[in-house]
């Protein structure tokens, strides 16, 4: 069996909300008085989850609550949750960078901590310089940075700056660098928060594969991220936290749908909830949606190139002078697949007081897999003020066949979301 | 398995006393490669490049002659007001670099400590060392000038035996610097109203530290005065240069007790803050 290396129990974390003032002063004070007298800290007892929607009924807020999981040498565990789960204050924590308010956590092994590429790096030192300096920073000794050197530039890709203040270069050439040291990393364990972001799916998997190979196998890494096709591609096991608590812990896939499944908005009976809109004004408000069929059937499911209707009903409370109405559709992850909008045939429409119902007919030329939706409404009039906008409401999955045939979808040809129909010729010349 | 043993253990609280000076050595290429941004970053872009380092003290110095010697005829106990006030200024600069630079230690790296974590107490003796290299080249002037009156006046008579101390006080000086610039630095993270007060102490102190006028001049309140360590190093370093100026053993074995003793309760409260400052900072 593997060795466990981080062992977490019921790590906790809260913040104070606010200023720093005055009256952080008192708090601290009555704290001191407390402590003094034996007491715990009272602040312990009261604090609120975080919900950033709600306001809560106390100035404290555990950001972190009661966390206890371990993992494995050798486990890439991914950590998914919406904005504002914990996920970056668990890697604080366990980067310490800061102390857990209750709780504890034991690693085995040398840990580096890499929630931003590029700390340390000084604009006027030269790509040289910035390496030993940013390495060094990271926990590598002189000597581990001077074995790596060439490796490093080589993988940066920046040789020919190497000499050059940093403050010079391109700021992808500056990642690149940046990153290429991190890579480059001879820990046993390795926490990236979202950091990879800032390249595509296949250039993270190139620099998280190198930090696997650098020093062989049975590295551990810790990933946040809130791009699910990395989280799916790299981490055998994952991590699922919810306003500061934990959910759960397991396989990625399942982990990631039913994250996934929670991220979206329940429409029952074609009602849109009252709280549902991103972005929303007094002007309009989407009122119902629903997907249905050729026989106005509602349906959850769809036959891959099947013909189906969206249907919405619209409430306008002040007239518009030229309103755009969109639809998009989206993958779970958040990658916009297809978007229209009423103007593209008949213009910008003005739009009196009073309830509309919108109707679009559709070929569902996704690939199969799951899709959510997007609803919104612009004034172009206003420099195209968003009015109502409403994201990832319902969900459809598309089945890999098509409707009463055995015709099956190769999957294995599925590369985007969508397939355009295209007329291939093919000669022996 | 009760038999496991971790390499890190993190509660939320730890020992006071427990500094773990042996991580700090192991960062100790961090600490040199710190020092060299330190002082290579400061004069990138200029074309003078460290020749700076000599020109301010001289400038200063020349400054200092004009309006204290010359216009307000301080008495400078027969040392050439240039020597004077260029040994005061060396050392007071030295002093004063150490304090004001580790007193912003938490809050101009708030950065770099939000995202990676290392002994903090490196940076706080990264800019003691490389405050040290920008002391010895500038020592270097100090004793260019001195050899010029020692051979053009008479009215200097250095103590070679004495200058062995040297080292000795100008670490005084870096550890009573340092000191207050951690405890300052702790203070700051959640109040900053310690950084207001620190710029105008620091402005203050220096009167008070015998670098524009002896300590021999100011009569009733020389005690006064040399209680201030940095009195007392100055005193004495211009003692070992010109034969003026009080080399005192009680004066100086005051400040190492004081400043032993600022240095332990900084370091206690600077290693408590270390571990939760990103939440106040």
């Amino acid at each position: 069996m593997p060795q466990t290396v981080i062992e977490i129990n019921n790590l906790s974390k809260q913040y104070r909300l606010g200023e720093i003032s005055a009256k952080t002063f008192t708090d601290d004070f009555k704290r001191w008085a407390y402590k003094l007298r034996g007491k715990e800290d009272p602040f312990l007892k009261v604090g609120d989850d975080n919900d950033r929607t709600k306001i809560g009924t106390s100035q404290y807020v555990w950001a972190l609550k009661d966390i206890s999981f371990s993992v494995q040498q050798g486990d890439v565990l991914g950590i998914i949750g919406k904005n504002g789960a914990g996920k970056s204050t668990l890697l604080k924590i366990l980067s310490r960078t800061t102390l857990p308010t209750i709780g504890e956590y034991k690693i085995k092994g040398r840990v580096a901590s890499l929630l931003e590429v590029g700390t340390g790096f000084h604009p006027d030192l030269s790509g040289r310089e910035n390496i030993f300096l940013n390495g060094a920073i990271l926990g590598m000794t002189k000597s581990e940075i001077k074995k790596n050197f060439d490796e490093i530039v080589t993988f940066s890709g920046v040789e020919k700056y190497i000499d050059t203040p940093v403050k010079r270069y391109s700021s992808g050439m500056y990642v690149r660098l940046a990153f290429a040291v991190a890579a480059h990393l001879e820990s046993e364990i390795l926490i990236v928060d979202e950091v990879l972001a800032v390249g595509d799916a296949e250039f993270q998997k190139k620099c998280l594969g190198k930090m696997k190979d650098v020093s062989g196998q049975g590295r551990t890494i810790l990933f946040v991220s809130h791009n699910m096709t990395a989280i799916r591609a790299l981490c055998n096991k994952t991590v699922y936290l919810q306003n500061g608590k934990f959910v759960e812990i397991g396989e990625t896939t399942q982990l990631i749908d039913r994250y996934l499944a929670s991220d979206r908005i329940d429409n029952k009976d074609g009602m849109i909830p009252a709280n549902a809109s991103t972005y929303s004004t007094d002007v309009a408000k989407f009122l119902t949606f629903k997907i249905l069929n050729k026989k106005n059937q509602e349906i959850d499911t769809l036959y891959y190139q099947q013909k189906f209707i969206v249907e919405f009903t619209l409430k306008i409370n002040q007239p518009i002078a030229k309103a755009i109405v969109d639809f998009s559709i989206g993958t779970l992850d958040t990658r916009y697949t297809y978007t229209s909008t009423y103007d593209q045939a008949k213009g910008f429409m003005p739009l009196e007081i009073g309830t509309y119902h919108l109707r679009l007919e559709l070929d569902a030329k996704m690939v199969p897999g799951s899709y959510t939706f997007y609803l919104g409404i612009h004034d172009f009039a206003n420099t195209g003020l968003t009015l109502d906008f409403i994201e990832k409401i319902g969900i459809v999955n598309v089945l890999q066949f098509k409707e009463l045939t055995n015709e099956k979808f190769p999957l294995e040809m599925a590369f985007g979301n969508v397939r355009i129909d295209g007329d291939w010729t093919i000669q022996k010349i | 398995m009760k038999t496991e043993n971790w390499d890190i253990v993190v509660k939320p609280k730890t020992s006071l006393l427990k500094l773990n000076l042996k991580e700090v050595w192991h960062y100790k290429d961090l600490i040199m490669l710190l020092v060299k941004r330190d002082i290579t970053a400061q004069y990138k872009q200029t074309i003078l490049g460290p020749l700076w380092i000599f020109l301010q003290p001289l400038f200063t110095t020349m400054a200092f002659t004009i309006t204290f010697s010359y216009i307000a005829k301080i008495d400078t106990n027969a040392i050439p007001p240039v020597l004077f006030y260029l040994i005061g200024l060396t050392f007071w600069n030295y002093f004063s670099e150490c304090l004001t630079k580790t007193a912003s230690t938490f809050t101009s790296n708030a950065s770099i400590f939000g995202k990676v974590y290392f002994p903090r107490l490196v940076i706080p003796l990264s800019i003691i060392i490389s405050n040290i290299l920008k002391l010895s080249i500038q020592f270097i002037v100090l004793l260019i000038i001195w050899a010029y009156y020692l051979i053009q006046t008479n009215t200097i008579h250095p103590n070679y035996y004495l200058a062995l101390t040297l080292p000795i006080l100008i670490l005084l000086l870096a550890f009573f610097g340092l000191s207050i610039g951690l405890i300052v630095s702790s203070l700051t993270t959640k109040y900053r109203d310690f950084t207001f007060l620190l710029t105008f102490v620091v402005q203050l102190l220096m009167y008070g530290s015998c670098v524009i006028f002896p300590a021999s001049i100011t009569g009733k309140y020389q005690t006064l005065v040399m209680l201030n360590p940095v009195s007392a190093v100055i005193e004495a370093v211009r003692f070992i240069f010109t034969g003026q100026g009080i080399y005192s053993i009680p004066f100086l074995l005051y400040a190492t007790i004081t400043t032993s003793i600022l240095l332990m309760i900084a370091l206690i409260i600077f290693n408590k803050t270390e571990k939760s400052f990103m939440d106040t900072v």
